[in-house]
């Protein structure tokens, strides 16, 4: 592709864009190494941060020369997709909100944009031309932003799907109190995902240890809404199909006044206010009790 | 499984007043239709007080046989018969519930066991033997 037509006038700015990269790799890469973009990233060495910020401006040539400036899945970001998510988390784990990054990025463009128009007066292109270069080049690094933040935001959604299935995990215990009965201490927010893990891990239990009492702590639980009731019904009629009793206990005052306001019915369920008095109940029932040893006194 | 004439069938079992019934692998439609059948008759017949059906070999449910299961024991009250569901899998109990079908009527337990001392009135902790003449 040449870049300048014979007749001498200019007609391909993205050609334009990527010979200007390719001739000013070295000066470009030293510029951005002074940038806080790779300057807090790249901590070793000056060195490191110009080796990067020369990956990049390559990756920007070929993207250029492949004329996909507007794609951010184009083949050239590939080598550096790597790179660009370690520098975007790094900058957001040093207190940067994704604003902050985008803006840190946008702040590339300026040190290519002066010696492009420099370059470009030295050569005496046309006006419009010059404007067509300058608009490839801000497309460009646009497409950069956005390649930096898909790539943080996809580690992002990885990390929390990581941490989703360590809580499912961590968060269903099914104790045993008893010969016969069993407690599982629900903590923190209940949704669809987790209550139908709890329903399983609860149900499991009560077949392998055959509990005839069943009981769910919800003093752990913030907030209860009709969903949450929702599901403490469910899991309370699969045990008792099961042939198990479930008692719902650690209902705080401030939860039974807003079940009460929400007007949920949870008059088939039996309710203990804490977890020993849920115990104390399921005791009774199985003819156990507890006394004190006067021996003891 | 059931050789003959009596194919498809499940048996009935007779335990001094409680009738036991074991419900292996998928029920077909058309067994649990005799199934109702035939509970109801031996109940009548018999003056059994009540039904034990062990499902604990039940891998899946559809609604039908939830509806099945309801309505045996709504038909057995009738006969003065109560009757006791036992060893439902924790999946098949998840499902009825899915599908809505609580089966409020009906009483549950966790081994036959148990369901035998349900039936033949309250009992202390443990198992107490249960004695067929």
């Amino acid at each position: 592709m040449p870049e300048h037509a014979a007749d001498g006038t200019f007609v391909n700015p993205t050609g334009e864009v990527r010979d200007f990269l390719r001739r000013r790799r070295e000066q470009i890469a030293q510029r951005w190494a002074d940038e806080p973009l790779f300057r807090t990233v790249f901590t070793v060495s000056r060195d490191e941060a110009v080796e990067a910020a020369k990956a990049v401006v390559d990756a920007l040539a070929e993207v250029a020369d492949a004329a996909r400036v507007e794609d951010p899945d184009a083949a050239g970001f590939s080598s550096v997709r790597e790179q660009l998510g370690r520098m975007g988390t790094a900058r957001s784990r040093a207190g940067l909100s994704a604003g902050q990054i985008s803006s840190e990025l946008a702040s590339l463009r300026l040190p290519l944009e002066n010696p492009l128009l420099a370059d470009l007066q030295e050569a005496e292109a046309p006006e419009g031309h010059v404007r067509a270069c300058m608009t490839t080049l801000t497309v460009l690094i646009g497409t950069l932003r956005v390649v930096v933040m898909q790539t943080a935001l996809s580690e992002g959604q990885a990390l929390i799907d990581r941490q989703r299935l360590q809580l499912l995990e961590v968060a269903t215990p099914v104790i045993k109190l008893w010969d016969g009965i069993v407690a599982v201490p629900l903590i923190g927010t209940l949704d669809s995902a987790r209550s139908q893990v709890v329903m399983e891990t609860l149900l499991e239990a009560v077949v392998e240890q055959q509990a005839r009492y069943a009981i769910l702590d919800i003093t752990g639980v913030p907030t209860v809404d009709s969903l949450v009731a929702q599901h403490l019904m469910k899991t309370v009629a699969a045990a008792r199909l099961m042939g198990a009793e479930c008692i719902v206990s650690g209902i705080r005052p401030a939860i039974a006044q807003t079940i009460v306001h929400l007007g949920l019915d949870l008059g088939t369920v039996v309710t203990r206010a804490g977890l020993a008095d849920a115990l104390a109940y399921a005791l009774h029932k199985l003819g156990a009790g507890i006394v004190a040893d006067a021996d003891l006194r | 499984m059931y050789p003959g004439g009596a194919a498809g069938r499940v048996p009935v079992l007779k335990l001094g007043e409680v009738l036991l019934v074991t419900i292996q692998g998928d029920l077909h439609d058309s067994t649990a239709e005799q199934l109702q059948q035939d509970l109801s008759e031996t109940i009548a017949r018999s003056g059994a007080t009540g039904v034990v059906i062990d499902i604990s070999g039940v891998e899946i449910v559809d609604s039908f046989l939830g509806r099945v299961l309801a309505e045996i024991a709504a038909q057995s009250a009738l006969l003065a018969a109560r009757t006791v569901v036992v060893g439902m899998r924790p999946a098949v109990a998840i499902t009825l519930v899915e599908l809505g079908l609580t089966l409020p009527g009906l009483r549950t337990a966790l081994s036959t066991e148990q369901a035998m001392d349900l039936l033949t009135g309250p009992s202390r902790l443990g198992g107490r033997r249960q004695e067929s003449p």
